[in-house]
């Protein structure tokens, strides 16, 4: 059909020649960012502690200017705990993670092998530096009455949590709620039966904390919203005073969110002993301070007590004593086919 | 030819008989405030609900949530972004649809089908085959690895997954134009002796320079915009891997409404700016007289010319 006639294609190469460049410029343009000698480690996080981390990355990055001299910026990616491990198995550089529970991190081991197996013992306290709990945010003057988790299942009420399966808060609300349920019940079928009937009051399970957060506040679904304390704590003062209150029940879960270097890419990135000492660096009194201040447990003692004032003393059951560790309790409870498939049934 | 013009009006005038006219008239009015209502619910007030909130705080509030450096970044990275995804869906628009609308092929119609995938395959999937290939436990995963490279959760998985998603928006605005305009100015360039590349860039270019323009235009605003593909390959590396729409997101859910909105904003703007080019291309190719399938004659004219520059 066409019949090309050999031919200098001067216009053709000129075009090329003007793709290269544009290319190699782009290329320039975007290289800067990474060509920068100076240290940087990733913190992959789930969804609560983006102003926890906002504030400690700004006091370690001082903290190590002094100590070694060397500048360091530290990184940020949030997201819901469980998808955020999935993303470092995926080849997510993070040279420490800071999740939600220790199964997530347990998974790092298990399918991405870049930890050790011994990986909660690294730190102290299991590896968890501050502790949070789970209790419940109410509209205020609290209209429906709710003092305890026996009246999250009255038929009038209608409660808010993220969805167990990508959540790492939801699990440990699931997990408070059963472990009442069964002191409550006597045992684990009136635990079963408390659980559904509390999932049937849920008209809806976003992916996280965060997302369940702005369903109950923003858009005003729902009376009850089980939350980490210090999200609850955020929400009663920032998103705007009186709106919210906060009701303590009668027993709660000790939830321990847990840190750890990624072994494998902090090697790679010879970041190793900067990371390290970013994470034993919560546990110092400036870092427990911080903690506290965006209303996270502190573990040492002497900042504890200087905020006993702000976390309500409540009764708090330990995941190896109640439900034997994540590991078991995952598989029991929120693996596919588990106790949750089993009880929540979306009825709408 | 004064007879025909005399003739068209009263042929009208018959027609058109009272009652009739007014229904349609009724009709009319009523579909256009349907529209009109429809648009202002879900366009305006939305997009007035933006720059409202944006400058709620005043324009110094304004300035500060977009003076913040992760925002700065990602309005750099988008622009990154589509700076590179866009010419290459250029030349790859127009290379593919010059073979299927100029050419008879083995795969022509597997060809045309594959590039409307990306229309079909959800955006999440468009991620997702991209961490399958180049993700730590993919295909290519260990080989990138051990030589370093860093494709997802990077800037070049954002490049990756937006070429995807823009890629059928040049070439489907082409193609049939192309397939339209058929080859018989082509084959007449051709037969008066010019060469492939003039017949290329004096013949076939510029019969189909306003429907690429466009193609561009369209395939800008998706890329600067895309949010499902690219979230699911970035990481959310705060200040290097969010693009606007992703870090919008991350504004609104750290209750930084303000800035979430300042951010928003920008956004919108561009979009604005593009829909304004859009706007400005459709006018100005309704108006040229290229457009409109070129008389053979003045080709033929132009082509002889040639030699003689």
């Amino acid at each position: 059909m066409f019949t090309r006639k050999k031919r200098t294609f001067t216009p053709w190469k000129a075009a090329a020649t003007a793709a290269i460049t544009t290319i190699v410029l782009t290329g320039w343009l975007a290289a800067p960012p990474a060509a920068v000698s100076e240290t940087t480690l990733l913190n992959v996080s789930y969804d609560p502690t983006r102003e926890l981390y906002q504030d400690y990355n700004a006091a370690f990055a001082k903290y190590w200017k002094q100590k070694s001299g060397e500048d360091v910026t530290i990184q940020q990616s949030h997201g819901g705990s469980g998808k955020q491990a999935r993303s470092v198995i995926d080849g997510l550089e993070a040279d420490v993670v800071t999740l939600a529970l220790a199964y997530d991190v347990d998974v790092l081991y298990q399918k991405g092998n870049l930890i050790p197996i011994g990986w909660q013992s690294e730190l102290p306290d299991n590896s968890s530096p501050y502790t949070s709990t789970i209790v419940f945010l109410v509209r205020a003057g609290n209209p429906k009455g709710i003092k305890d988790w026996g009246d999250l299942v009255k038929p009038d009420v209608s409660v808010i949590t993220p969805n167990p399966k990508t959540s790492g808060g939801a699990r440990w609300n699931y997990l408070a709620a059963w472990a009442w349920a069964r002191r409550q019940y006597g045992n684990d079928d009136g635990a079963r039966d408390f659980i559904a009937r509390l999932y049937k009051n849920a008209p809806v399970l976003d992916s996280g904390a965060r997302g369940s957060l702005t369903t109950f506040a923003e858009r005003g679904i729902g009376d009850v919203f089980l939350s980490w304390e210090n999200e609850a704590f955020l929400a009663t003062k920032q998103l705007g005073e009186g709106k919210f209150e906060i009701v303590v029940p009668s027993i709660s879960i000790l939830a321990e969110p847990p840190v750890a270097v990624v072994g494998k890419v902090a090697q790679r990135h010879g970041t190793v002993a900067v990371a390290k000492a970013y994470l034993e660096y919560l546990y110092s009194p400036e870092g427990q301070e911080i903690a506290a201040r965006h209303y996270y447990r502190p573990r040492d003692p002497e900042v504890a007590a200087k905020y006993a004032a702000q976390f309500t003393k409540v009764d708090l059951v330990t995941i190896d004593a109640e439900f034997g560790g994540w590991a078991k309790a995952h598989a029991q409870h929120f693996a596919d086919g588990g106790t949750f498939d089993q009880l929540y049934l979306p009825t709408r | 030819m004064a007879a025909t013009v005399q003739s068209r009006p009263r042929k009208v005038s018959i027609r058109v008989d009272r009652p009739a006219a007014r229904e349609r008239r009724a009709v009319r009015r009523l579909l256009i405030g349907v529209s009109l209502a429809f648009l202002a619910t879900f366009l305006f007030l939305p997009l007035a609900a933006i720059f409202a909130e944006a400058l709620r705080g005043g324009t110094k509030a304004w300035i500060v949530g977009l003076a913040d450096p992760a925002a700065w970044s990602a309005v750099k990275l988008t622009l990154l972004v589509a700076s590179i995804a866009v010419p290459l869906n250029l030349v790859f628009g127009l290379a593919a649809s010059w073979a299927i609308g100029k050419f008879d092929f083995i795969g022509r119609n597997l060809l045309l089908t594959l590039i409307d995938l990306p229309f079909a395959v959800s955006p999440v999937i468009s991620g997702l085959v991209y961490v399958l290939l180049y993700g730590a436990h993919g295909w290519f995963g260990p080989w990138l690895q051990s030589e370093n490279i860093q494709i997802i959760f990077a800037v070049p998985g954002i490049v990756l997954a937006t070429i995807f998603v823009t890629f059928p928006f040049v070439a489907r605005e082409v193609i049939p134009l192309m397939q339209e305009q058929g080859t018989e100015e082509e084959e007449a360039a051709i037969t008066l002796g010019a060469s492939g590349w003039q017949t290329f860039r004096r013949v076939t270019l510029p019969n189909v320079k306003w429907a690429l323009l466009y193609g561009v235009i369209l395939c800008n605003a998706r890329a600067i915009g895309e949010f499902g593909a690219v979230s699911v390959v970035s990481g959310h590396i705060r200040g290097r891997t969010n693009t606007m729409p992703l870090h919008i997101e991350i504004l609104y859910n750290e209750y930084n409404f303000a800035a979430a909105f300042a951010v928003s904003s920008v956004l919108a703007l561009l979009a604005l700016v593009t829909l304004a080019a859009k706007a400005a291309v459709e006018r100005y190719s309704l108006r040229a007289p290229e457009s409109a399938p070129a008389d053979p004659i003045l080709i033929a004219s132009n082509l002889s010319e040639e030699p003689a520059l």
